[in-house]
C-alpha cells in the first residue's frame, strides 16, 4: 500500500519533469540506460545470457532437446519462448502460473525472434518429419526496474548467440553453434500525450504503463509491434515511434556484435 | 510443401480486391440476459459479445474507488476451428484479452462508475482469420447496446502482407501463408478516426508499408463503423415500434 502512495508522489514528480522537457534520471527522451551483457554464465544450459539494463536485470537460458516437428513444417526446428515474472523480481509479482503480463512478454519476445528469422530453423532438422531440434528459451526476471521487455528480448537473442547445439549428448553428430542469422532488437517506449520516453524506468511508468514495443531486424524491417496499455495512440506519435525505434535498435545491435 | 498462390490475376483467392472487406453482418441486442449484446459475422468469423454491468465487483478487492474496472474475456469454442481447441484460456487468448481490454478501456467513461465492474465476454463460435478484430467490433456494439457511456466507437480491422502486397481484412489462407499480419483498432468519434487503440504486428514489413497499411485499415474501419452504427440504429428503431 505504501508503495502505491509513493507511486502517486513519483507520478507528480515525473510529470513535472516531463513538462520541463526532462527525465527524472537526467536522460534525454530517446536515451537508453546503460546496458551490460554477460553470456555463458550458466554452464548447464546450451546457451545463456544475463542482461542489465539500468537497474533492470534478467537472465535467459536456452535448453535444447530433440522432438517431433509441427506437421506443417516437417523440416524445421521449433522455438518455444517462456517468461516467468518470479516474485523475487518485484513486490508486485506473485507466485503461480504466468499471468497476462508474463505471457505478453514471452509472446512479444518470441515474435521478434521468429519473424526476424533469427535462427535458421531449417538447419535444425535431424530427420525430416520425425526429429527436429526444439529450442526452449526461458526468460527469468530478476529485478524489475522497468522495461523488462527490452531487457528480456536482448537476453533472449544474446543467449541464442551463445548457444551450442548439444548434438553429441543426443548422439546425432558433432556439437555445432546455433545458426543465428539475424539480430532482432526490441525498443519499448513510454507514451505520455505527445511525448515519447524510450526505455522507461519503473518510476517513469508511474504515469501509466502505456508503452509500445517495436522490434526491428538488422535491415530495419519492422518484425513486431505491440501496443500495451489502455491509451489512445495518435498517428503522428506512432510515426515518430517508428523512426526512434529503428534508430535506437541500431545502437543496441552494435553492442550485440561485440559479445 | 505445395506452394499456394494467394494472388491470381490481381485478385485474391475469394475474388476480393486488395482493399475490400469480407461481407459483414451485425445485429445488436441478441441475448436476453446480458445488459448489452451483439452478434457479428465477418467473413467466416461468427462471434457473440455480451456486456454485463456496471455491476458489483467480485472479488471485492479488485474494486477501484475512483472508476469502474473493465474486464474482457476472449474465448474460442472448441468447435470453432479445424482441430478441436481445448476449452479454457490458452496463452494466445490471454494475450488477445489483454490487448482488447486495453483497446476499449480508454474509450469507456469508466470514471462515471466507481467501485463497479464492466464485464465484456466474447465467444468465437466459428473462427476465420481476424477473430480478434471481429470480437472487438462486436464488443463495441454490445457496449453501446448496454448503454455504457463511451467517448466514441471502437472499430477494428487487420491488414496483411501477402506475396509482397498489402491486403485488407485477410482471410485464413492469407493469414497463414502471408508475410505479415497487422491488426488495428481505432477510436472513431463524430464520424472521424481520432486515434489508434489497438496495434499489433508480426511478420516483416518496412516502415513505408506499415504507413500504407495504416491508411488502408483506416478506410476499411470507416466502412465497418457505418455498419456498426446501422446495427445500433436498427435495434432502437425496432424498440420504438414495439412501444408504439
Amino acid at each position: 500500500m505504501s508503495d502505491e502512495i509513493l507511486m502517486e508522489v513519483r507520478r507528480d514528480y515525473v510529470l513535472a519533469k516531463i513538462r520541463e522537457g526532462e527525465r527524472i534520471d537526467g536522460r534525454r527522451f530517446d536515451e537508453i540506460r546503460p546496458i551490460e551483457i554477460k553470456t555463458g554464465l550458466i554452464k548447464k544450459a546450451e546457451g545463456s545470457a544475463y542482461v542489465k539494463l539500468g537497474n533492470t536485470q534478467v537472465v535467459a537460458g536456452v535448453k535444447m532437446q530433440i522432438g517431433e516437428p509441427f506437421p506443417d513444417t516437417p523440416d524445421q526446428g521449433i522455438i518455444i519462448t517462456n517468461a516467468e515474472l518470479v516474485p523475487l523480481a518485484s513486490p508486485t509479482f506473485e507466485p503461480g502460473p504466468p499471468d497476462e503480463n508474463a505471457i505478453e512478454l514471452a509472446r512479444v519476445v518470441d515474435r521478434g525472434i521468429r519473424h526476424s528469422e533469427a535462427v535458421d530453423l531449417k538447419k535444425l532438422c535431424v530427420e525430416e518429419g520425425s526429429k527436429v531440434w526444439m529450442i526452449f528459451i526461458d526468460i527469468w526476471a530478476l529485478d524489475d526496474d522497468g522495461n523488462l521487455m527490452d531487457a528480456s528480448a536482448l537476453a533472449a537473442i544474446s543467449a541464442l548467440l551463445n548457444t551450442t547445439v548439444p548434438a553429441e549428448r543426443f548422439e546425432v553428430g558433432d556439437d555445432f553453434p546455433l545458426p543465428v542469422r539475424n539480430l532482432p532488437i526490441a525498443i519499448t517506449s513510454l507514451v505520455y500525450e505527445d511525448k515519447i520516453l524510450v526505455d522507461p524506468c519503473r518510476d517513469e511508468l508511474s504515469v501509466g504503463k502505456n508503452t509500445i514495443t517495436i522490434t526491428t531486424d538488422q535491415d530495419d524491417n519492422i518484425v513486431s509491434i505491440q501496443k500495451s496499455g489502455p491509451f489512445l495512440l495518435r498517428e503522428d506519435v506512432f510515426d515518430e515511434l517508428l523512426d526512434v525505434s529503428i534508430k535506437k535498435a541500431k545502437e543496441v545491435r552494435r553492442l550485440l556484435a561485440e559479445i | 510443401m505445395e506452394e499456394i498462390k494467394l494472388i491470381v490475376d490481381g485478385k485474391r483467392l475469394d475474388g476480393r480486391a486488395f482493399d475490400e472487406l469480407r461481407p459483414i453482418k451485425i445485429e445488436a441486442g441478441v441475448l436476453n440476459r446480458a445488459d448489452g449484446s451483439c452478434y457479428l459475422e465477418m467473413g467466416g468469423n461468427k462471434v457473440v459479445a455480451a456486456v454485463y454491468g456496471p455491476r458489483e465487483v467480485h472479488p471485492k478487492h479488485l474494486e477501484d474507488p475512483s472508476k469502474a474496472i473493465i474486464r474482457y474475456r476472449y474465448s474460442m469454442a472448441p468447435f470453432s476451428v479445424e482441430e478441436r481447441k481445448r476449452p479454457g484460456p490458452d496463452r494466445r487468448s490471454i494475450e488477445i484479452s489483454k490487448v482488447s481490454r486495453e483497446a476499449l478501456e480508454p474509450v469507456i467513461m469508466k470514471e462515471l462508475f466507481p467501485r463497479s465492474a464492466i464485464d465484456i465476454f466474447v465467444e468465437v463460435l466459428q473462427a476465420d482469420a481476424g477473430s480478434r478484430t471481429a470480437c472487438l467490433n462486436a464488443a463495441s456494439v454490445a457496449l453501446i447496446d448496454a448503454g455504457i457511456p463511451m467517448r466514441g466507437m471502437v472499430t477494428s480491422v487487420a491488414v496483411a502482407k501477402v506475396e509482397g502486397i498489402l491486403v485488407l481484412d485477410p482471410m485464413k489462407e492469407e493469414d497463414n501463408y502471408g508475410e505479415a499480419d497487422i491488426p488495428f483498432a481505432f477510436l472513431i468519434r463524430n464520424g472521424k478516426i481520432e486515434s489508434i487503440t489497438l496495434l499489433q504486428m508480426d511478420g516483416r514489413v518496412t516502415k513505408e508499408e506499415l504507413k500504407t497499411a495504416l491508411e488502408m485499415a483506416k478506410r476499411g474501419a470507416m466502412q465497418i463503423y457505418q455498419l456498426q452504427r446501422e446495427a445500433i440504429l436498427k435495434k432502437y428503431i425496432k424498440e420504438e415500434e414495439v412501444m408504439e
